[in-house]
């Protein structure tokens, strides 16, 4: 009875596993059409937007923007959230071909799979805007242009920003780094821009370098251990804003000062780590803007009209040192 | 000689503790100040007190996890009840005019628990009333949780400036982290419960056999809707530590992949998937273990892509090391002993376990 019992239960898991999954892309199916009816009529652009998701307050703070600027700027938005599946997004695309929006745009979830879908747009002659995220297609043509950050040059400038302020440093400047989530765009990007900008200065040496997988735990945990397994630490590095503010508390617990004792640079500049930058704790942020919303609302309407635009736009974004970011501080929407 | 030692190398844990030794020796060797503690604000200050305090919360989910999997189930939305309740804990007090007040926290801690049993009932009915196999049963909630979580969190991470909150991670008590007398407390607790009365063996006869539990008077679906119950409290406590620890909620990464940390810890420490029997002791040197060796990771700066393999590989061998089967054909070859089959071996009744 028991051997029978545990030979079928496998099987039978499988096949409810099946039936739990299968019962979820359904359901995803259904809120994907959310956007339709009423495509074009009037004589205002339509944009059919194509959101990767609501993973973070970064893209919540993107997909405001957006709309936001929709708003503002007299566009009707068709938006889509796709939940981080690329089965979604390609469907809400073929959607919004159909009801022939005037231009689509979209995050990519992933980098790889758009050809045959960006052919459809194309050959229905709907021009394709990509939103901070790249597609790998060789065929550069079946999209107008890429508007996202940049990474390499987020990680550049905060080694920028370092050679210059430690070059009255008489000897090694020991640099330890918190890379993000381990191969991800972002995390190789930064690491590449910060390595080349601070091969400047011999004296600046990363001793150690581990992921915090974006997270404040993370940055923590790893943290508490580079504090014990070196002594002399004199920068640290963090890929984002939260792995820097899970490290404040692990430099505070050993009895440092994060600002002061260990200069702390980190990428993004959200809210709660420009709080750190303005109380000193933090020393220099990098920006990684997620309010690229009025940028896309004008290249939709210059895509619109059939303008030339650039096949890449850099997210206009800045840095902040502690007194930017006094400044900077009551005005940060997200 | 080698029948004195018989006892200790046949002991369930001697393995496990091994390995644990193992990797600290190696990290001694490596970095020799990596035992060292000081005393540093008037609480003791260094490694090995960070891998306690961080294998808190995992000690917690594995308590429950064990029980669970002792009835012959499996729960892997722990680490979706660790956030939901992490997330209710960080809303109530953020909205909470004055953070630092005892009461918005106890209450702060009371809805949340109070939600996390919900959540754990709802798991209790769906495995044991409408009998769904239990990894489909809890892997809804694993994957609506993170939403509900989201949900609770809005898509933000909500951060907090709350003493007494912030002590349930990082507090002190006797110079050591709190967490670590929280784990301790439930560990006893729960051996207490399950080791001191017979509720321990009903739980694994449930497991080995949950009709023939039944007919023998046991009120087995009462018991595998209880253990669920047990599993989503030790969870949401777990959750209260891991998000006062950085004094905020992400609905995004608060325990995640907690549930298959928990899963490992269970079984590094000899409790078998099949359920009928399970190990307390033997889940907390696992949930030290998978600390140990994530603290390795970072002390000896073993490099991000390298780290994962260095995980598997170890894991590997922590597992293969245990199986009877396997240090039957690799270890006591040459010295003719004969290897005694695993499942032949008479299945005794253990001591209080904690």
């Amino acid at each position: 009875m028991r051997n029978m019992r545990m030979s079928l239960a496998p099987r039978r898991a499988v096949a409810a596993l099946a039936a739990v999954l299968l019962a979820g892309s359904v359901a995803a199916c259904g809120n994907s059409d959310t956007g339709a009816g009423g495509g074009g009529g009037d004589d205002k652009i339509v944009l059919g937007f194509s959101q990767v998701g609501a993973e973070s307050g970064w893209r919540t703070a993107n997909t405001n923007s957006i709309k936001e600027a929709a708003a503002e700027a007299g566009i009707d938005l068709k938006f889509d959230d796709a939940q981080q599946k690329q089965e979604n997004q390609i469907k809400a695309i073929r959607n919004y071909i159909q009801q022939k929006v005037d231009v689509i745009a979209f995050s990519p979830v992933v980098e790889s799979g758009w050809d045959t879908v960006l052919k459809e747009a194309k050959d229905a002659g709907i021009p394709v805007i990509l939103t901070d995220r790249a597609v790998d297609s060789a065929d550069k043509s079946l999209y107008k242009t890429f508007l996202g950050s940049d990474f390499v040059k987020e990680g550049r400038l905060s080694g920028e920003w370092l050679v210059e302020n430690s070059k009255d440093a008489t000897g090694d400047v020991n640099i330890v780094e918190l890379q993000g989530t381990t191969g991800s765009a972002p995390a190789n990007d930064r690491k590449k821009g910060f390595g080349e900008a601070i091969a400047a200065d011999p004296k600046l040496k990363v001793i150690a370098s581990q992921s915090g997988d974006f997270t404040r735990a993370g940055g923590k945990q790893v943290m508490e251990q580079f504090l014990k397994a070196h002594p002399k630490i004199d920068v640290l590095f963090a890929h984002n804003d939260d792995m820097g503010l899970g490290a404040l508390e692990a430099i505070t617990a050993a009895g440092k000062v994060p600002g002061k004792d260990i200069t702390i640079i980190t990428i993004d500049a959200v809210k709660d780590g420009m709080q750190a930058l303005a109380d000193g704790k933090f020393n220099f942020i990098a920006e990684c803007s997620p309010l690229l919303g009025p940028q896309l609302m004008d290249l939709a309407k210059k895509v619109h009209a059939g303008e030339e635009v650039p096949p890449r736009i850099e997210t206009e974004e800045t840095t902040f040192t502690q007194e930017q970011a006094k400044t900077a501080l009551p005005n940060r929407k997200y | 000689m080698s029948e004195r030692l018989k006892p200790i190398l046949s002991h369930r844990l001697f393995w496990p503790l091994a390995v644990l030794a193992v990797m600290v020796v190696a990290n001694t060797i490596y970095r020799p100040g990596f035992l060292a503690v000081e005393v540093n604000n008037g609480h003791l200050y260094g490694t090995p007190i960070d891998i306690l305090r961080l294998s808190a919360p995992l000690i917690l989910v594995g308590l429950g996890m064990t029980l669970v999997i002792a009835t012959g189930g499996i729960d892997l939305s722990v680490g979706s009840i660790c956030a939901i309740s992490g997330a209710i804990a960080c809303l109530h007090i953020s909205e909470a005019s004055d953070q630092n007040s005892l009461v918005t926290v106890f209450t702060a801690l009371a809805m949340a628990l109070g939600a996390a049993l919900v959540l754990g009932a709802w798991n209790g009915v769906l495995v044991s009333v409408i009998g769904i196999q239990p990894i489909i049963a809890t892997l809804i909630l694993m994957v609506a949780g993170r939403g509900l979580a989201q949900l609770v969190t809005e898509g933000q991470i909500i951060t907090i400036n709350s003493g007494p909150y912030r002590a349930i991670g990082l507090g002190h008590f006797l110079t050591l982290p709190l967490a670590i007398f929280i784990a301790l407390g439930a560990a006893l607790l729960v051996a207490a419960l399950t080791r001191r009365t017979a509720l321990g063996m009903i739980i694994e006869s449930v497991g080995g056999n949950r009709e023939a539990s039944r007919l023998a008077g046991i009120r087995s679906s009462r018991m595998v809707f209880l253990v669920y119950v047990v599993s989503a409290a030790c969870a949401a406590v777990a959750g209260f530590m891991m998000t006062a620890n950085v004094s905020s909620a992400d609905g995004n990464n608060a325990g995640l992949w907690v549930e298959l940390d928990a899963i490992l810890a269970v079984v590094i420490g000899g409790t078998s998937l099949a359920g009928g029997r399970f190990y307390l002791s033997g889940t907390i040197v696992g949930a030290l273990i998978i600390q140990t060796l994530t603290t390795t990771v970072y002390a000896m700066n073993i490099s991000p892509q390298t780290a994962l393999l260095f995980k598997a590989v170890v894991v590997i061998a922590v597992c293969l090391i245990q199986a009877p089967a396997f240090r039957a054909k690799f270890g006591r070859r040459g010295r003719g002993t004969p290897p005694p089959a695993a499942p032949a071996q008479p299945r005794q009744k253990e001591e209080v376990t904690a």
